[in-house]
């Protein structure tokens, strides 16, 4: 019996499997490298179970699609990598204004630009925090491992109906394309499905959210009309510049992620109880920092890991708690450098805090965080 | 127990696919297995590497640092990929290959892409061969293990000509 549920997938295909466990019934999307398993994958899986998978024109013609068939009460995603991911910022930041559940997945890939195709980054978590313009919320998650990815999904789903807010998925080129085993299991428990409004179509506003500051939009069609725009709306969803409501949607967007932090971050403490270095690593990095501390603690020295597995909101909290305990913290990225600066704001006035990084396309080796360990032990 | 292994040909001669294979005998062994491939834009040509690695334990950095066991079905390919070998690992090459005599580790050169040309009457079973080889080569699992891999992942109606692959593949290696 286990033996039938013991699979080799790609990340890209547990992707597709949580989000179909999680009860996914549209996609709209612009294939491109390396996150093409996905949508190919939903193009087959999603028909046969009456879903709808659309191939747009172009990526910022797909965001805009699962934006739609989200409103029209799906639960909805698109999947993209970095230049896709810059094209979707426009649609990514009127989706969070207009509170509209949905899932993009960017498998990162190298950059700037079309950068390599095939070759593994993690150069767009700034961009997945800051690339659509304005102040706003943003809910970025980045599994490490082909499991993870599964779960990691169903997450994303379930904390974007929840919340009422697109959730961004951060794999990287090596956890989308690596097999690795998974058992995928029959059925999962507390998939969190979009809630239907208490009033009736007439008492109905849109944007007037219960005590979790989230919003129950109605899903179109179903008797409920409501106006949604990228404008700063009032409860009616129609456009306000009142300074009072205008502060008060701010405000209400933000404390909707800021209050559920702890129900949003999620981080692995590896071997920290005693540690006196701490490593900060995600994604694919955070299985090359696992093996680089295993192997530094058979060389007797006390290092520990801190795998990210939310990005943002930032696991604050948790990197706190080790500030005063270790000598040093290590950031270990796919990238020149981004992660690090948000270590270096928290916790830099009680531990120094070094950047170790790879940026050549290819995956960072354990023994490259092992010699820093290392050399930031010596220097303790 | 843990094993990495790096199948390496040129493009289109289903690297990708012994590699997904291999791993997914190794799962059914009831092993951990991890399967990673790079690749370039093209399709076709070129050197292609698919890299495995089977273990008793979990598997935290997927890729290949030191393959233990390693194949190479074109001079490119064995040019390009084999230089980081372990000195005590195993190496099986097509006989076409060239070798450049810098190899410490153990190497088998047998005739895979000749066997499945002109045995086996296509040249496209060539990685099933080698597949065999492999695992007579290098034990990392079972040839039971191997066929159930294989026929669970063929075409239907190619079962036999894929099974006589990995036979003869396992035969080519002495002892």
């Amino acid at each position: 019996m286990i033996e039938k549920k013991t699979r080799l997938l790609q990340g890209n295909e547990a992707c597709v499997e949580g989000a179909l466990a999680a009860g996914v019934t549209f996609f709209a999307g612009y294939p491109i490298t390396p996150s093409t398993e996905i949508a190919e994958l939903l193009s087959l899986y999603l028909p046969r179970i009456g879903g709808k998978f659309i191939q747009m024109e172009d990526e910022i013609a797909g965001m805009a699609a699962t934006i739609g068939g989200s409103l029209a009460g799906h639960k909805a995603m698109t999947a993209t990598s970095g230049p896709g991911f810059s094209l979707k910022q426009e649609n990514l930041g009127f989706a969070i204004m207009a509170e509209v559940p949905c899932v993009i997945v960017n498998v990162m890939r190298g950059g700037p630009s079309t950068g390599l195709p095939t070759a593994t980054a993690q150069g767009d978590v700034m961009q997945a925090r800051w690339g659509t313009h304005g102040d706003h919320p943003i809910i970025a998650l980045a599994p490490y491992s082909v499991p993870d990815t599964f779960y990691t999904t169903i997450k994303a789903f379930n904390l974007a109906e929840k919340y009422s807010t697109p959730v961004v998925i951060l794999l990287d080129e090596v956890i989308g394309h690596m097999r690795e085993k998974i058992e995928v299991p029959d059925h999962v428990d507390g998939i969190i499905d979009r809630k239907s409004p208490e009033k009736s179509p007439e008492d109905y506003l849109p944007y007037e959210a219960g005590p979790d500051q989230a919003p129950v939009l109605a899903k179109f069609g179903s008797g409920y009309r409501y106006h949604v725009t990228g404008l700063t709306h009032d409860f009616t969803g129609f456009p306000t510049t009142d300074p009072k409501q205008v502060k008060y949607l701010m405000d209400r967007l933000n404390n909707k992620i800021e209050m559920h932090k702890d129900d949003i971050i999620e981080a692995e403490e590896l071997e920290l109880d005693d540690a006196e270095i701490m490593v900060v690593a995600y994604g694919s990095v955070s299985r090359s920092a696992a093996n680089a501390i295993r192997s530094a603690r058979e060389a007797g020295i006390k290092v520990g890991l801190l795998r990210l597995k939310t990005i943002w909101p930032f696991a604050e909290k948790h990197l706190k708690k080790y500030a005063d305990q270790v000598k040093a913290v290590i950031v270990a990225e796919q990238n020149q450098g981004q992660i690090v600066y948000e270590v270096e704001r928290l916790i830099g006035c009680q531990a120094p805090v070094y950047a170790e990084n790879r940026y050549d396309g290819e995956l960072m080796k354990p023994e490259q965080i092992l010699n820093r360990i290392k050399e930031v032990y010596r220097n303790a | 127990m843990s094993k990495q292994i790096r199948l390496s040909g040129s493009g289109g001669q289903g690297m990708l696919l012994a590699g997904i294979i291999l791993a997914e005998a190794g799962i059914m062994s009831g092993k951990n297995a991890v399967q990673s491939q790079s690749y370039g834009p093209e399709a076709r040509g070129g050197a292609s590497k698919s890299e495995v690695i089977i273990s008793d334990l979990s598997i935290d950095y997927p890729k290949v640092t030191k393959p233990d066991i390693m194949l190479a079905l074109t001079q490119e390919a064995y040019s390009k990929y084999a230089g980081d070998m372990s000195d005590d690992g195993i190496l099986v090459i097509d006989e076409s290959i060239q070798l450049s005599g810098q190899d410490k580790c153990k190497v088998y050169s047998i005739p895979i892409i000749v066997s499945a040309r002109d045995v086996l009457g296509r040249a496209i079973v060539a990685n099933m061969v080698a597949l065999g080889a492999i695992v007579k080569a290098s034990e990392v699992i079972s040839f039971e293990s191997l066929e159930s891999a294989v026929l669970k992942r063929v075409p239907r109606g190619t079962e036999e000509l894929n099974r006589k692959a990995i036979q003869t593949g396992y035969e080519l290696i002495a002892g």
